[in-house]
């Protein structure tokens, strides 16, 4: 008897762009009705194995067999119409049009005469949503949902299409963990009703509970692909980095001092409401809370970006008016919000010109540069945060995502903040990049300076901060010392479940 | 948690910021229409606005392909001059053949029309040209093959067959059958934008082209039709031109291109694609041409004219940015209201 052959089976897959080797030799199977977990740091190759199974790249080398047969996928098209649908990590969504539209873009169903069936999307796409059970209809324009509601309908996307296999790129990256839960449920019905799942994620947590099966890639090489039981989380991180990680979440002590800033029911109308709290320098605060809550929102009025209608902002005891982020700049306040980690860097650049970047009139005496002080300030920081490279005139481009991230980071650090918000410092990055920033985050503290940490990941926040602030739907809702911290505490305050009803 | 989609109606709220966006090209219409019709003696006439109807046909049927192009985030630069020489090649085929069907001269038109936007399209699509650089270079191309193949002749009135010259002077129900055509055109491209699976494509393309490509959207394709459906229409605009002016020379559609873009922005047309009707860059060329004519009555110069319109296309945008914008707004803000509805009807259960 001969067994069925897997959906989708990739032998020895390589792929190289000019002169430097992304993928080799990668071999493994995806069977039917299974979640298959693909691990890996950043730059291990998943982003391109993704995207050789979507036909967005070719490989150069090696063969893949779709229910056993050698097919090639030209383009996106024909992984479609080979049954492989794609979610990846942003939402790639069409901000003009409706929810309905949005999901059947590229594949209206149609009529007799060749025309969209209006109601047919309509009421498909209601019940699909009904069933994912998410807050908004077929008819709202995408430009009006925020990140979290675009990867919902992502999900929607993937299940309105017949799809065989559902490659979800971080699909919870942005997601609040009643919504994970949400998706993990769906996922689960997706697998019982025989579709194969290819799940990436950065939370290994995730990996242990969702996966069947997880294939670890290292450095575009294929490690192991193992039943998801046999692998332990430290098993995994081994597997991934190639040795183990000491602490991931290293908090150094540090020395609290006075209050520096005073933040008094500040509210911002729809948005957040009665928000006080105090930093203390050398501090680091968590705000936790799910996406939505309004963490992120209270980051940018602090700093000038939105205005806030009440509510008194105190910096070292002076009255602060956030009027602009030049003004809070001034007083010493820097707000490095998620995506301007990712792009804040001129990648042509060195690291040199972009750390000057931000403070550029100090190192200009007489109008123009002095190239040398431009070095000096580069190489403090390159010994401060650790930055791999080989000196400050090297091409941002050239450095590693998470060297990259730290480049970043000096740049808001060169104008010499007294506080500094970090919103989602580690969102998409690798254990080894995570621990990097986690170091010279509390290592910073250890120097003075006040963090204020926005996460969404609950051990970053327990592990890191010295007292942990809960949002929950606009208002704070828990202060917890780093004892009182605990996991269960932080998720029921998020969820808006007092202890007293509880 | 139980799902309140039922409870939303974003298709109001969605529909509502629509209407206001052809509302308020509407309201600058009936303000012109005002203006001109109390300052001039013979604006309102029934002549003049048969005459407005005649310009308005011409600029319509430009720009319902112009709209398709800049929905998928491009633009065709080079209409103005595929008037000029669909216009000049077809009538002077007519001069010279007098014995050919009308229509036959229409579908000639077109088809040159349709040989232009498709090399718009292939410099384009296959050499990956940004639009507004390659029909920039063929707006200039095919202007000078207009003036090698003319040599600077001019065709006139009665040169051409009588039938023919009928045709820009027929008014059926009291519109110009040139109008009459121009809404069949109108009412077509409108339908296929809307109901047309590849007419949505369109939009999803201007919206996020990465995208696009990823939903499958065949991209190139797309962008490849909305430049020769640009290039045909802009063909017939360039019969509408011989048939309405009853002759035609070497600088015939000169600076055309920038009236029709005038419309299609001023009618709520994202420049930057994914958004925007039909109806909408109608309401833009009634008004574009309705400014046109006053101003000639008013004998004004026409560097007053050109003023207007300009300022007219930054009120448009500025407009088209701001609603877009408390569109965005109001959807946030009523959606947290629901949201702590919902909390609270969740708190008494």
């Amino acid at each position: 008897m001969r067994e069925t052959p897997p959906l989708i089976e990739l032998r020895g897959i390589g792929k190289s762009y000019g002169g430097a080797r992304a993928l080799s030799d990668i071999s493994f199977s995806i069977q039917r009705g299974m979640v298959h977990g693909i691990a890996g740091e950043n730059g291990a190759g998943k982003s391109t194995v993704v995207k050789i199974l979507t036909g967005v790249i070719h490989p150069d080398e090696g063969e893949l067999l779709v229910e056993g047969k050698p097919r090639r996928i030209h383009d996106p098209r024909t992984a479609l119409r080979l049954g492989i649908v794609a979610m990846y990590q942003e939402p790639t969504v069409f901000p003009d049009l409706t929810v309905a539209e949005n999901v059947v873009a590229g594949r209206h169903p149609r009529g007799r005469l060749g025309t969209v069936r209006w109601r047919q999307i309509r009421s498909e796409v209601s019940r699909i949503l009904k069933e994912l059970r998410v807050d908004f209809g077929p008819d709202t324009l995408v430009s009006g949902l925020g990140i979290a509601d675009r990867q919902l309908l992502e999900i929607a996307k993937a299940l309105s299409s017949d799809a065989r296999l559902l490659i979800m790129d971080e699909p919870t990256a942005a997601l609040s963990p009643n919504e994970v839960e949400n998706l993990f449920a769906t996922v689960g019905r997706l697998r019982e009703g025989g579709i194969a799942i290819v799940f990436i994620s950065h939370r290994l947590e995730e990996m242990s509970v969702i996966a069947d099966v997880v294939t670890v890639l290292r450095d575009g090489r294929h490690i192991d692909t193992r039943p998801a039981p046999e692998l332990t989380r430290d098993e995994l991180i081994r597997l991934m980095v190639g040795r183990s990680l000491g602490a991931l979440f290293p908090k150094e002590e540090a020395a609290i001092g006075d209050v520096v800033l005073r933040a008094q029911g500040l509210t911002r109308q729809g948005v957040f409401s009665n928000v006080s709290f105090e930093l203390r320098r050398g501090e680091i605060v968590g705000l936790a809370g799910f996406v939505g809550a309004g963490r992120t929102e209270v980051a940018r009025s602090i700093f000038g970006l939105d205005p806030l209608d009440a509510g008194e902002l105190s910096i070292e005891g002076r009255r602060f008016e956030p009027r602009s982020p030049r003004a809070a700049l001034r007083r010493g306040l820097a707000y490095l919000p998620e995506d301007r980690l990712q792009f804040g860097l001129v990648l042509p650049m060195s690291i040199a010109a972009n750390v000057s970047m931000a403070v550029l009139p100090t190192l200009t005496p007489a109008g123009f540069l002095r190239p040398r002080r431009e070095r000096v300030l580069a190489a403090r920081f390159m010994k401060q945060l650790r930055i791999k490279a080989g000196s400050p005139a090297q091409v941002v481009q050239s450095l590693s995502g998470g060297n990259q991230q730290k480049v970043v980071l000096s740049k808001w650090l060169a104008v010499e903040p007294r506080i500094l918000i970090l919103d989602e410092p580690t969102h998409g990055v690798d254990v080894a990049t995570k621990a990097d920033v986690h170091r010279a985050i509390s290592h910073l503290a250890g120097q003075g300076l006040t963090l204020l940490l926005i996460s969404s990941e609950l051990p970053e926040i327990l592990g890191m901060s010295d007292r942990v602030l809960v949002m929950s739907e606009g208002c704070l809702v828990a202060e917890l010392s780093r004892a009182e911290a605990t996991q269960e505490r932080v998720i029921q305050a998020a969820a808006g479940i007092t202890e007293s009803v509880a | 948690m139980t799902s309140f989609a039922s409870g939303v109606s974003p298709k109001s709220v969605a529909a509502a910021a629509f209407r206001l966006r052809e509302f308020g090209v509407l309201a600058a219409l009936a303000a012109t229409v005002l203006l001109f019709a109390v300052h001039t003696t013979n604006f309102a006439t029934v002549g003049n606005w048969q005459d407005i109807a005649a310009d308005v046909a011409m600029v319509v049927v430009v720009a319902v392909g112009e709209t398709m192009v800049i929905l998928t985030r491009n633009i065709d630069l080079s209409v103005g001059s595929v008037v000029g020489l669909t216009g000049y090649l077809s009538s002077y085929t007519l001069v010279h053949n007098q014995g050919i069907p009308t229509g036959i001269i229409a579908l000639l038109a077109m088809a040159i029309g349709l040989a232009c936007g498709v090399a718009n399209g292939i410099l384009v699509v296959v050499g990956r040209v940004p639009a507004i650089i390659a029909t920039l270079a063929t707006l200039t191309i095919y202007r000078g093959v207009v003036f090698e193949v003319a040599g600077g002749s001019v065709i006139n009135a009665d040169e051409l067959p009588g039938r023919f010259l009928n045709l820009g002077v027929q008014k059926p129900l009291g519109l110009p059958l040139l109008a009459w055509i121009a809404i069949g055109i109108a009412l077509l491209g409108a339908l296929i934008l809307r109901w047309a699976p590849w007419g949505r494509d369109f939009y999803a393309i201007g919206s996020d082209p990465q995208a696009a490509r990823l939903a499958g959207i065949p991209v190139g394709w797309r962008v490849m039709a909305t430049f020769a459906i640009s290039g045909a229409l802009a063909g017939l605009g360039g019969f509408f031109f011989v048939a309405r002016f009853a002759g035609i020379d070497v600088t015939a559609g000169q600076g055309f291109e920038l009236t029709v873009i005038t419309a299609v922005v001023i009618g709520g047309v994202n420049v930057f694609g994914g958004s925007g009707s039909i109806l909408g860059a109608t309401i833009g060329a009634i008004l574009v041409s309705t400014i046109n004519n006053g101003f000639t009555l008013l004998k004004i110069s026409y560097f007053w004219l050109t003023l207007v319109e300009g300022v007219g296309i930054v009120a448009a945008v500025t407009m088209n940015a701001l609603i877009t914008r408390r569109l965005q707004v109001f959807q946030r803000r009523r959606r947290y209201v629901e949201l702590l509805a919902a909390r609270s009807h969740g708190a008494e259960e």
